[in-house]
Protein backbone atom coordinates (compact mmCIF):
# COMPACT_ATOMS: atom_id res chain seq x y z
CA UNK A 1 0.00 0.00 0.00
CA UNK A 2 1.45 3.07 -0.79
CA UNK A 3 0.36 5.03 2.23
CA UNK A 4 2.62 2.46 4.00
CA UNK A 5 5.21 2.42 1.43
CA UNK A 6 5.61 6.25 2.40
CA UNK A 7 6.16 5.43 6.12
CA UNK A 8 9.01 3.36 5.43
CA UNK A 9 10.58 5.67 3.19
CA UNK A 10 10.07 8.64 5.99
CA UNK A 11 11.21 6.01 8.68
CA UNK A 12 14.24 5.47 6.71
CA UNK A 13 14.92 9.32 6.26
CA UNK A 14 15.00 10.20 9.50
CA UNK A 15 16.93 7.41 10.88
CA UNK A 16 19.98 8.72 8.54
CA UNK A 17 21.76 10.63 11.06
CA UNK A 18 22.87 13.28 8.06
CA UNK A 19 19.37 14.12 7.78
CA UNK A 20 18.67 15.81 11.56
CA UNK A 21 18.06 19.21 11.85
CA UNK A 22 21.07 21.64 12.73
CA UNK A 23 18.75 22.58 15.56
CA UNK A 24 17.69 19.07 16.62
CA UNK A 25 21.27 17.85 16.31
CA UNK A 26 21.93 20.64 19.09
CA UNK A 27 19.87 19.62 21.23
CA UNK A 28 20.59 15.71 20.99
CA UNK A 29 16.40 15.00 19.72
CA UNK A 30 15.48 11.64 17.96
CA UNK A 31 12.55 10.60 16.28
CA UNK A 32 11.44 6.88 18.46
CA UNK A 33 8.39 6.47 17.18
CA UNK A 34 6.64 7.16 13.66
CA UNK A 35 2.97 6.03 12.50
CA UNK A 36 0.23 7.37 10.18
CA UNK A 37 -0.46 10.99 11.92
CA UNK A 38 2.08 10.05 15.30
CA UNK A 39 5.22 10.41 16.44
CA UNK A 40 7.19 10.26 19.33
CA UNK A 41 10.12 12.66 19.96
CA UNK A 42 12.86 12.26 22.58
CA UNK A 43 15.36 15.26 24.08
CA UNK A 44 17.86 13.97 26.80
CA UNK A 45 18.44 16.19 29.69
CA UNK A 46 21.22 18.81 29.33
CA UNK A 47 21.95 21.13 32.19
CA UNK A 48 23.62 23.91 29.78
CA UNK A 49 19.94 24.01 28.57
CA UNK A 50 18.32 24.91 31.97
CA UNK A 51 16.40 27.99 32.36
CA UNK A 52 17.21 27.99 35.97
CA UNK A 53 20.60 27.69 37.31
CA UNK A 54 19.84 26.95 40.43
CA UNK A 55 17.26 24.11 39.87
CA UNK A 56 18.59 22.78 36.33
CA UNK A 57 14.93 22.67 35.75
CA UNK A 58 14.96 22.67 31.68
CA UNK A 59 14.05 25.85 30.26
CA UNK A 60 10.72 26.35 28.31
CA UNK A 61 12.65 26.77 25.03
CA UNK A 62 13.75 23.08 24.91
CA UNK A 63 9.99 21.40 25.50
CA UNK A 64 8.79 23.92 22.83
CA UNK A 65 11.45 22.38 20.44
CA UNK A 66 10.32 18.91 21.34
CA UNK A 67 7.07 19.63 21.34
CA UNK A 68 7.23 21.44 17.87
CA UNK A 69 9.03 19.12 16.13
CA UNK A 70 6.69 16.36 17.22
CA UNK A 71 3.97 18.22 15.89
CA UNK A 72 5.73 19.13 12.41
CA UNK A 73 6.22 14.66 11.97
CA UNK A 74 3.19 13.83 13.20
CA UNK A 75 1.45 16.03 10.64
CA UNK A 76 4.56 14.81 7.95
CA UNK A 77 3.23 11.54 8.45
CA UNK A 78 -0.47 12.12 8.44
CA UNK A 79 -0.19 13.82 4.99
CA UNK A 80 0.69 10.48 3.18
CA UNK A 81 3.13 12.32 0.98
CA UNK A 82 6.31 14.42 1.76
CA UNK A 83 5.36 18.41 1.53
CA UNK A 84 6.55 21.66 2.97
CA UNK A 85 4.75 22.70 6.24
CA UNK A 86 5.37 25.61 8.80
CA UNK A 87 3.94 25.97 11.97
CA UNK A 88 1.70 28.37 12.02
CA UNK A 89 0.18 28.48 15.86
CA UNK A 90 1.68 26.63 18.75
CA UNK A 91 -0.18 27.14 22.41
CA UNK A 92 1.37 24.90 25.05
CA UNK A 93 0.39 25.28 28.42
CA UNK A 94 3.40 23.93 31.22
CA UNK A 95 1.82 21.63 33.89
CA UNK A 96 4.53 20.86 35.76
CA UNK A 97 8.34 21.78 35.69
CA UNK A 98 10.30 18.96 33.95
CA UNK A 99 12.41 17.11 36.17
CA UNK A 100 16.14 17.65 35.86
CA UNK A 101 18.71 14.73 35.13
CA UNK A 102 15.31 13.32 33.01
CA UNK A 103 14.96 12.88 29.26
CA UNK A 104 11.67 14.63 27.51
CA UNK A 105 8.95 12.86 25.52
CA UNK A 106 6.69 14.88 23.25
CA UNK A 107 3.81 12.34 21.84
CA UNK A 108 2.11 14.41 19.23
CA UNK A 109 -1.17 13.37 16.94
CA UNK A 110 -1.83 14.76 13.97
CA UNK A 111 -5.66 14.61 13.90
CA UNK A 112 -6.77 16.24 11.35
CA UNK A 113 -5.59 17.73 7.55
CA UNK A 114 -7.15 19.68 5.47
CA UNK A 115 -6.25 21.47 1.90
CA UNK A 116 -3.77 23.54 3.51
CA UNK A 117 -3.87 23.06 7.39
CA UNK A 118 -2.93 20.15 9.83
CA UNK A 119 -4.55 20.11 13.39
CA UNK A 120 -2.13 18.66 15.83
CA UNK A 121 -2.10 18.04 19.65
CA UNK A 122 0.64 16.70 21.66
CA UNK A 123 2.44 16.51 25.00
CA UNK A 124 5.64 16.29 26.47
CA UNK A 125 6.31 14.33 29.87
CA UNK A 126 8.70 12.10 31.72
CA UNK A 127 8.28 8.25 32.39
CA UNK A 128 4.69 8.32 32.56
CA UNK A 129 2.27 10.12 29.34
CA UNK A 130 -0.45 10.18 32.61
CA UNK A 131 1.44 12.67 34.50
CA UNK A 132 2.22 14.99 31.64
CA UNK A 133 4.64 18.44 31.76
CA UNK A 134 3.31 20.00 28.79
CA UNK A 135 -0.07 20.17 26.74
CA UNK A 136 0.24 21.59 23.46
CA UNK A 137 -1.85 22.47 20.48
CA UNK A 138 -0.73 23.60 17.44
CA UNK A 139 -1.54 24.41 13.62
CA UNK A 140 0.59 23.48 11.18
CA UNK A 141 0.39 25.09 7.40
CA UNK A 142 1.05 23.10 4.32
CA UNK A 143 3.51 25.10 2.14
CA UNK A 144 4.17 23.27 -0.70
CA UNK A 145 3.21 19.91 -2.42
CA UNK A 146 6.47 19.35 -3.93
CA UNK A 147 8.98 16.92 -2.16
CA UNK A 148 11.49 18.66 -0.70
CA UNK A 149 14.48 17.06 -2.54
CA UNK A 150 17.38 15.94 -1.33
CA UNK A 151 18.81 18.08 1.85
CA UNK A 152 21.38 20.51 1.36
CA UNK A 153 24.87 19.94 2.52
CA UNK A 154 25.48 22.76 5.15
CA UNK A 155 23.79 26.01 6.03
CA UNK A 156 25.80 28.69 6.04
CA UNK A 157 24.29 31.56 7.83
CA UNK B 1 24.66 30.26 43.43
CA UNK B 2 22.45 32.60 44.52
CA UNK B 3 19.89 32.70 42.33
CA UNK B 4 18.44 35.96 44.21
CA UNK B 5 21.69 37.48 44.37
CA UNK B 6 22.13 36.90 40.77
CA UNK B 7 18.64 38.18 39.47
CA UNK B 8 18.74 41.65 41.67
CA UNK B 9 22.37 42.44 39.69
CA UNK B 10 20.31 41.38 36.25
CA UNK B 11 17.58 43.85 37.94
CA UNK B 12 19.42 46.41 39.44
CA UNK B 13 22.04 47.01 37.08
CA UNK B 14 20.64 45.65 34.03
CA UNK B 15 23.88 43.49 33.87
CA UNK B 16 23.76 41.15 30.60
CA UNK B 17 25.95 38.95 32.21
CA UNK B 18 23.44 38.27 35.08
CA UNK B 19 20.49 37.23 32.73
CA UNK B 20 23.09 34.37 31.21
CA UNK B 21 24.24 33.30 34.87
CA UNK B 22 20.78 32.93 35.78
CA UNK B 23 19.38 31.21 32.49
CA UNK B 24 21.98 28.71 31.08
CA UNK B 25 19.99 28.23 27.77
CA UNK B 26 20.78 31.54 26.86
CA UNK B 27 24.85 31.24 26.71
CA UNK B 28 23.79 27.68 24.88
CA UNK B 29 22.10 29.41 22.20
CA UNK B 30 24.04 32.44 22.36
CA UNK B 31 20.81 35.00 22.52
CA UNK B 32 22.67 38.11 24.22
CA UNK B 33 21.06 41.16 26.15
CA UNK B 34 21.36 44.45 23.81
CA UNK B 35 19.88 47.35 25.58
CA UNK B 36 18.74 46.76 29.53
CA UNK B 37 17.21 50.40 29.63
CA UNK B 38 14.05 50.26 29.91
CA UNK B 39 12.20 47.89 27.35
CA UNK B 40 15.11 45.02 26.59
CA UNK B 41 16.41 44.04 23.22
CA UNK B 42 17.53 40.42 23.05
CA UNK B 43 19.68 39.45 20.08
CA UNK B 44 19.62 35.60 18.68
CA UNK B 45 22.54 35.93 16.35
CA UNK B 46 22.37 33.81 12.91
CA UNK B 47 23.94 30.38 13.60
CA UNK B 48 23.66 27.26 11.72
CA UNK B 49 22.66 25.71 15.05
CA UNK B 50 19.42 27.49 15.25
CA UNK B 51 17.97 25.67 11.63
CA UNK B 52 15.02 23.95 11.62
CA UNK B 53 14.38 23.53 7.93
CA UNK B 54 17.62 23.05 6.13
CA UNK B 55 16.07 23.25 2.23
CA UNK B 56 14.55 26.62 2.41
CA UNK B 57 16.77 27.12 4.93
CA UNK B 58 14.39 28.77 8.36
CA UNK B 59 14.82 28.86 12.09
CA UNK B 60 13.56 26.32 13.87
CA UNK B 61 9.79 27.33 15.44
CA UNK B 62 11.04 25.93 18.89
CA UNK B 63 14.16 28.09 18.77
CA UNK B 64 12.42 31.33 17.84
CA UNK B 65 9.45 30.28 20.59
CA UNK B 66 12.18 30.23 23.37
CA UNK B 67 13.68 33.09 22.18
CA UNK B 68 10.80 34.69 22.51
CA UNK B 69 10.22 33.03 26.06
CA UNK B 70 13.26 34.20 26.98
CA UNK B 71 12.10 37.76 25.96
CA UNK B 72 9.28 37.84 28.41
CA UNK B 73 11.03 36.34 31.26
CA UNK B 74 14.12 39.00 30.74
CA UNK B 75 11.52 42.00 30.51
CA UNK B 76 9.84 40.62 33.70
CA UNK B 77 12.61 40.56 35.82
CA UNK B 78 13.34 44.13 34.84
CA UNK B 79 9.88 45.19 35.47
CA UNK B 80 9.21 43.29 38.84
CA UNK B 81 9.24 44.84 42.66
CA UNK B 82 10.83 41.35 43.87
CA UNK B 83 13.70 38.61 42.77
CA UNK B 84 12.17 35.90 41.35
CA UNK B 85 12.58 34.17 38.05
CA UNK B 86 9.39 33.64 36.27
CA UNK B 87 7.80 30.87 35.39
CA UNK B 88 5.62 30.16 32.05
CA UNK B 89 2.38 28.93 32.53
CA UNK B 90 1.00 29.28 29.08
CA UNK B 91 2.53 30.48 25.92
CA UNK B 92 0.92 30.92 22.37
CA UNK B 93 3.38 31.32 19.60
CA UNK B 94 1.63 32.91 16.23
CA UNK B 95 4.71 32.26 13.07
CA UNK B 96 3.75 35.42 11.06
CA UNK B 97 6.85 34.53 8.14
CA UNK B 98 9.41 32.14 7.89
CA UNK B 99 12.59 32.78 10.23
CA UNK B 100 15.49 33.15 7.86
CA UNK B 101 19.31 32.62 9.02
CA UNK B 102 19.76 36.00 9.97
CA UNK B 103 20.55 37.85 13.11
CA UNK B 104 16.73 37.94 14.67
CA UNK B 105 15.72 40.51 17.47
CA UNK B 106 13.06 39.92 20.19
CA UNK B 107 11.20 42.87 23.06
CA UNK B 108 8.84 41.79 25.38
CA UNK B 109 5.78 44.15 27.33
CA UNK B 110 4.78 43.56 29.82
CA UNK B 111 0.70 43.89 29.95
CA UNK B 112 -0.30 43.15 33.44
CA UNK B 113 2.05 42.29 36.71
CA UNK B 114 -0.03 41.16 39.02
CA UNK B 115 1.24 39.74 42.64
CA UNK B 116 1.11 36.26 41.38
CA UNK B 117 0.62 36.08 37.75
CA UNK B 118 2.00 38.44 35.04
CA UNK B 119 0.53 38.90 31.56
CA UNK B 120 3.51 39.39 28.74
CA UNK B 121 3.15 40.12 24.49
CA UNK B 122 6.46 39.59 22.94
CA UNK B 123 7.91 40.23 19.38
CA UNK B 124 10.42 39.32 17.08
CA UNK B 125 11.94 40.29 13.64
CA UNK B 126 14.48 40.43 11.59
CA UNK B 127 15.07 42.98 9.37
CA UNK B 128 12.28 45.39 9.87
CA UNK B 129 10.88 45.94 13.34
CA UNK B 130 7.38 46.81 11.96
CA UNK B 131 7.50 43.41 9.76
CA UNK B 132 7.73 40.38 12.98
CA UNK B 133 8.60 37.15 12.05
CA UNK B 134 6.44 35.83 15.68
CA UNK B 135 4.72 36.94 18.42
CA UNK B 136 4.27 35.81 21.38
CA UNK B 137 1.31 35.96 24.24
CA UNK B 138 2.01 34.43 27.81
CA UNK B 139 1.28 33.92 31.35
CA UNK B 140 4.00 33.41 33.74
CA UNK B 141 4.13 32.60 37.45
CA UNK B 142 5.93 35.53 39.72
CA UNK B 143 5.86 33.69 43.10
Amino acid sequence: MAASNFLEELRAFIAKPGNQTPHGRFLGMEVVYLEHGRAVLRVPYDATLAGNAATGVLHGGVITTVLDSACGVASIAALGKRMGIATLDLRIDYLKPATPGETVTAAAHCYKVTRNICFVRAIAYHADSADPIANCTANMMITSSEPAGPRPEAVSP
Amino acid sequence: MNLVEVIRAARENGDPAAFARAIPYMSALDIRVEAAGGTVVLLLPAREMHVGNPWLPALHGGCIGGFLETAAIVQLILDQDGDTLPKPINITVDYLRSGRVVDTRAEARVTRLGRRVANVHAACWQDDRERPIATLQGHFLMT
